[in-house]
């Protein structure tokens, strides 16, 4: 995690440089002077654009790791150095995807793990979470039935739903899910509620004029009039899952990526674990990307 | 004889809390088969409350309207609206705008290459198919009325509702709107409800003026035949004393006996 929030907010400095219009043409044009001479054209403005977008983060990532090693490096350090991290761990960096035995496979296959269960998860969230929305959104009276339980169900941390879900499915593997389903599910429901009651009595007396039945109106108005609010909600969402498998998986064992954590705390394996976390921050980073592209893909157009 | 579309003693309450106000009062109105009627009358009269009572968007306190014989219980194609603002969904293309009232309307009647040609058709009517596959937001606002009009004829409805449709646009596309109402109610003979603020717009296009008095309780305050032959012609009416005359008469009723005090 903390890793992606660096890579977001690296590139605000020069934005903020650049707050005065010709003052920041030249502050971008400073950073690379011999390039458009080398090569000009298009590629050398694809090149530009890509580094300048690159090359901070990078900076930056590397000054860390070097003040992190010379942190850590001295005899009485508690956390091991960045050097020692790429010995310990060489294995677990270098390949995702080895297999030695029952329990010694590379992270690449942990995480996969992990991530079947929140596609699981999350798509049961996804898909009973809209309905619900559009449950709240529609009828008055199934908002005031259910939205106060909803306010107060939401608050409830996703760890604190284990033990329930353990004591009802008996296995380990369903309650994770089902805490994933949990966690997922609130921003989904209440986004999609809002997303219906903001659709424009317009559409809804096009809709009226045309005679829609009430599955037309739902897939032909209700659903592209609110998506916008419903992928707001999923994103939400899956960032929420990706938190919640993690803590979940740590209490019910087995081989996702948060199992993977506390085995390597319970043998002091320090390095194994900041390698883990690396992995987890870049794909809860992937996840929301795709989640917010899938979401930019569909609801083109709509902003009108 | 009975009228072709009746509007019979609507009147229009709106009770919110203990507040009761009384929009409408006892309008009635007898609209005969082709006729193109404009509703006029200031901001706040109830004018469009009236149109959506026709529409049945809105239901009537007491009366109703009678269309072709058969009371009007609901919202239905038979009454297409063109609204203001055009309303059209801006996740379709133009085409599919269209398409999709065609498709609703005729789905059990015209074939799939019917229902096509019959979506160009309307298309082409209001000049709007070599936008055909733009989406709203690509389009002008008088091009985005256009297809809105084009959607509502698509639906074959017996009486067009037309609410302000041409209220939010310029001067110089309204006009060229004016004239292709003019042109496609000549066309196809349809019968027409608009909704109008604008003065030289209802006399160029009515058959008949309704003037409506302020609100609350707003009534029909006079209805004015505009008997000026057609096809008209926007330059030639500037000097025609009838097109003159009846201008006059819509003004003095609005300014003269019907000023809107709350305005200004």
């Amino acid at each position: 995690m903390s890793l992606t929030a660096l890579k977001s907010e690296t590139p605000a400095p020069p934005k903020k440089a650049a707050t005065g219009g010709a003052a920041g043409a030249k502050v971008v044009r400073l950073v690379f002077p011999a390039r458009p001479a080398a090569a000009p054209g298009r590629f050398a403005t694809l090149g530009h654009s890509l580094a300048v977008t690159t090359v901070p983060p990078l900076v930056v990532l590397m000054l860390l790791l070097g003040v992190w090693e010379l942190l850590c490096a001295g005899p009485g350090a508690t956390l091991p150095p960045p050097s020692s991290i790429w010995q310990d761990s060489y294995d677990l960096i270098v390949d995702p995807f080895f297999v030695n035995g029952p329990q010694d496979i590379g992270l690449g296959w942990r995480v996969l793990v992990s991530l079947q269960r929140v596609a699981i998860g999350f798509g049961l969230a996804a898909a009973v979470g809209v309905m619900l929305g559009v449950l709240i959104g529609q009828s008055v009276w199934a908002m005031r039935g259910l939205d106060p339980i909803f306010q107060v169900l939401r608050t409830v941390p996703p760890l604190a739903w284990l033990p329930i879900a353990l004591a009802a499915f008996r296995d380990s593997n369903p309650s994770a899910i089902f805490v994933i389903f949990i966690t997922a599910i609130w921003p989904v429901i209440i986004n999609t509620a809002v997303g219906v009651r903001n659709i424009p009595q317009d559409y809804r007396n096009v809709a009226q004029v045309l005679r829609l039945n009430p599955f037309e109106f739902f897939a032909k108005i209700m659903l592209p009039a609110a998506a916008p609010y419903i992928f707001t909600g999923l994103r939400i969402g899956v960032g929420l899952s990706w938190l919640a498998i993690v803590a979940a998986e740590m209490l019910t064992g087995g081989v996702g990526i948060g199992f993977f954590i506390w085995d390597a705390w319970n043998s002091s394996r320090l390095s194994d674990i900041i390698v883990a976390l690396v992995y987890i921050g870049v794909v809860g980073f992937v996840l929301d990307r795709l989640v917010a592209g899938i979401g930019a893909f569909v609801t083109r157009g709509t902003a009108a | 004889m009975t009228a072709y579309l009746k509007l019979d003693h609507i009147d229009k309450v709106f009770a919110r809390g203990g507040d009761v106000t009384e929009v409408l009062r006892e309008v009635s109105l007898d609209v005969a088969r082709g006729e193109y009627i404009s509703i006029i009358g200031h901001s706040g009269c109830g004018k469009s409350t009236l149109l959506n009572i026709v529409a049945g968007l809105t239901p009537a306190t007491t009366g109703g309207v009678i269309l072709e014989g058969r009371q009007v219980d609901g919202p239905g194609p038979d009454r297409a609206v063109v609204f203001q603002n055009h309303s059209l969904l801006p996740w379709l293309s133009v085409y599919d705008n269209v398409r999709l009232a065609v498709d609703k309307v005729f789905s059990g009647v015209k074939s799939r290459a019917e229902r096509h040609d019959w979506t160009l058709h309307n298309l082409e009517l209001v000049q709007m198919i070599h936008a055909k596959d733009k989406r709203p937001a690509e389009i002008s606002g008088g091009m985005k009325q256009r297809v809105g009009i084009a959607r509502a004829l698509a639906m074959e409805p017996k009486v067009l509702l037309l609410d302000e449709p041409f209220g939010a646009l310029d001067a110089l596309t309204r006009a060229h709107l004016q004239d292709s109402v003019m042109q496609i109610h000549a066309a196809i003979g349809n019968t027409v409800l608009m909704i109008t603020h604008d003065v030289d717009e209802a006399v160029l296009l009515s058959d008949r003026i309704v003037m409506m008095t302020n609100g609350p309780s707003a009534r029909i305050g006079e209805v004015l035949d505009v008997e000026l032959p057609r096809p008209r012609r926007r330059l030639d009416l500037v000097t025609d004393p009838t097109y003159l005359a009846c201008r006059e008469a819509v003004l003095k009723f609005l300014y003269e006996r019907h000023r809107f005090v709350e305005a200004a």
